[in-house]
């Protein structure tokens, strides 16, 4: 099986479904001859052409709002936000128009589109070129949130994510784009959306995250393996439908529960995720549930030490891991 | 004579006049349903038939889209809404085509209409409109979309966003803005900048047209060149049609606090429903009699739409629920 990179894997993905689904089209700053500036698409312009690989105004709100018209008469589209920071402007065309057209309409319009957005830090980018703004849009009904963490992952949430008929916010942590290859089929499949994933069985503590995190998560847990503590990871790759069933099935498997996002901790995803824990499982703690999250500072500086002090990492993470399997 | 001029029959101007009559007439009684406490809320296409009915009426009802705002009630009947639909949507009932009673009044959307279904933040629809049009590129389809707006909302940034991006890609959208010279209580001095939304056109490569709003021949005139423009591949138009809104804003607005009633009262010998009721008069393309059965004929279609609606099923409450993903 080949090995490739996540934003190959990405790349891939795009490339067989508009070959399958002549109805599927991208749309962005810099995606046609360019390739997008993470080369995302890279190649694909060659494919099929300028029309389905459209270079679009600088204008993020008409990225969405032109791609919400087009998935409204038919058509798939795919949206390619550059970065994630600069989805504000188009924020009133994903929450008052993508979210609630099938609502509003009885069910008789939908919004079949995809919104790719590079998202997260650690990479010198500064406030606006770092800001994870899943939580946001985590509490808006009619939106799905997807949020892979592998090549593998990535490739089959990003193909049911283009085949699904509601609009899907696909958070790609740009981090990973290069620093994780992967074995991945080349033919096509797909990872269900609303599934969460254990990417480590362990018996004492669990941790629950997505993104970047699982990463440093399960770093951080082959460290506290020779010190003893078997750490259990569950990536939840969805945030919106959550998989409540896996998240209470990590739970019980240790009763002690670390949620870990890089986003900041104050109304952050973790919060969900730990209310959830307390209304349907709080029998089977045995340890309060923990967060650890980014601070609740604006954004993450440019500078290399505040950086490195706003990013968590696989010794931060090992730390709380070891402090709440002590308790 | 003017319509003859223009390619159309007697028949279709009485058509016209139909349509812009039934608009009013609908919104009228919306009125005295709501002062009688029968409907929450009402939000009026009074005074703006003209520039709707001359602007539907050049577009294809076969294959064209609109992106209309709440204002559009003559364009939505044309398209293929009634007067029944309209009622069960002002009472909000089960089987409201726009929404199942989940929206406002004057929310349109009716997929068998091709009508896409709009919100209440202004000019969203915009970016829509250029995305159905642009659909119809990948697709080969020659389908022309219209929307609509006020001359208040030609501020927001969708508005710029969509004429730029259509005209960067001289796509077939039209893009109409109804200006009735108040956006609630906002005048037009306070609005625009230049005091003119056509000559906005030019900086994003299309013509601007201003045209007189209550000339219903005026207004298709316009229009039909536009469309021919759209569907030849020229790309998109830029049309304010200058009319008056002869009601407050909306049920709740009392437009006395910002204007006079001197000033609506003046506006309305300019109404374009009257305008055409006086050109087919004088112009003998009807008889009395038959002035009187349209009229009649428009208040039994609509006192029947409103018995029905009244008695219409409301959603179920575990409707709640539903259409919140596929």
């Amino acid at each position: 099986m080949p090995v490739i990179s996540y934003i190959d894997a990405i790349t891939e993905a795009m490339r067989d479904e508009m070959e399958r689904d002549k109805s599927v089209f991208i749309l962005g700053e810099d995606v046609g001859v360019r390739g997008g500036v993470f080369r995302a698409t890279n190649g694909l312009i060659d494919l099929y052409g300028e029309d389905r690989v459209l270079d679009t105004p600088l204008t993020e709100s008409a990225i969405v709002g032109v791609g919400i018209g087009a998935a409204a008469y038919g058509l798939r589209p795919i949206a390619e936000i550059q970065f994630a920071d600069f989805i504000m402007p188009a924020v009133n065309q994903i929450i008052s128009e993508a979210a609630k057209m099938r609502y509003r309409s009885n069910g008789t319009f939908q919004c079949p589109m995809v919104i790719r957005a590079p998202y997260g830090g650690g990479i010198h980018g500064a406030l606006y070129h770092s800001q994870s703004v899943e939580a946001l849009f985590t509490g808006v009904p009619g939106l799905k949130i997807v949020a892979p963490s592998t090549p593998y992952d990535v490739k089959g949430l990003l193909l049911s994510s283009i085949r699904d008929n509601d609009p899907v916010l696909f958070f790609e942590h740009k981090k990973l784009y290069r620093l994780i290859k992967d074995e991945v089929p080349s033919e096509s499949y797909t990872v269900p959306i609303g599934k969460a994933d254990v990417k480590r069985e362990g018996s004492d503590v669990t941790v629950i995250t997505y993104g970047l995190m699982v990463h440093y998560t399960l770093e951080a847990a082959k460290k506290l393996e020779e010190e003893g503590i078997d750490v259990h990871v569950l990536d939840l790759r969805t945030l919106i439908p959550l998989d409540k069933e896996a998240v209470l099935e990590a739970t019980k498997r240790t009763g002690k529960v670390l949620i870990v996002h890089e986003d900041n901790k104050t109304s952050g995803f973790g919060a969900e995720v730990a209310a959830v824990i307390a209304e349907e499982a709080f029998f089977d703690l045995d340890a309060p549930i923990g967060r650890l999250c980014s601070p609740d500072v604006p954004s993450m500086p440019y500078n290399s030490k505040l950086e490195k002090a706003f990013m968590l990492n696989p010794e931060k993470i090992a730390t709380a891991i070891r402090e709440l399997a002590e308790l | 004579m003017k319509h003859q001029e223009l390619g159309l029959t007697n028949e279709q101007v009485l058509e016209m006049y139909r349509y812009m009559l039934l608009a009013r007439k609908v919104d009228e009684k919306m009125w005295l349903l709501n002062r009688a406490g029968k409907l929450p809320f009402v939000v009026s296409c009074q005074g703006q038939e003209a520039t709707q009915i001359g602007i539907a009426y050049a577009l294809d009802r076969q294959k064209d889209w609109l992106c209309p705002y709440y204002r559009d009630l003559g364009m939505v009947l044309l398209f293929g809404q009634t007067a029944k639909d309209q009622m069960l949507s002002a009472f909000a009932k089960k089987d409201d085509p726009n929404s199942g009673g989940r929206q406002m009044p004057n929310h349109f959307g009716d997929h068998r209409y091709r009508i896409l279904s709009g919100s209440s933040p202004v000019t969203t629809q915009f970016l829509h409109a250029v995305g159905i049009a642009y659909a119809g590129k990948i697709t080969g389809e020659d389908h022309v979309v219209l929307t609509s707006c006020g001359e208040g909302s030609s501020n927001q940034g969708d508005w710029h966003e969509a004429l730029n991006f259509a005209g960067v890609h001289k796509l077939p959208v039209i893009f109409l803005v109804e200006n009735n010279l108040y956006a609630i209580s906002v005048p037009l001095e306070k609005q625009l900048a230049g005091g003119n939304v056509a000559e906005r056109g030019q900086g994003y490569g299309m013509p601007g047209i201003r045209v007189d709003g209550n000339d219903v021949f005026g207004v298709y005139e316009v229009m039909k060149e536009a469309v021919e423009r759209a569907r030849s591949g020229e790309g998109p138009t830029l049309i304010e049609a200058v009319s008056y809104r002869l009601t407050p804003h909306s049920s709740d607005d009392d437009d006395l606090a910002y204007r006079t009633r001197e000033e609506v009262e003046e506006a309305k010998k300019r109404d374009g429903l009257f305008v055409l009721e006086k050109y087919l008069d004088d112009h003998q393309l009807w008889t009395l009699d038959e002035k009187e059965f349209l009229n009649k004929e428009l208040d039994v279609e609509i006192t029947e739409a409103i018995k029905f609606a009244e008695s219409a099923a409301h959603p179920d409450p575990t409707d709640l629920s539903k259409h919140v993903y596929a």
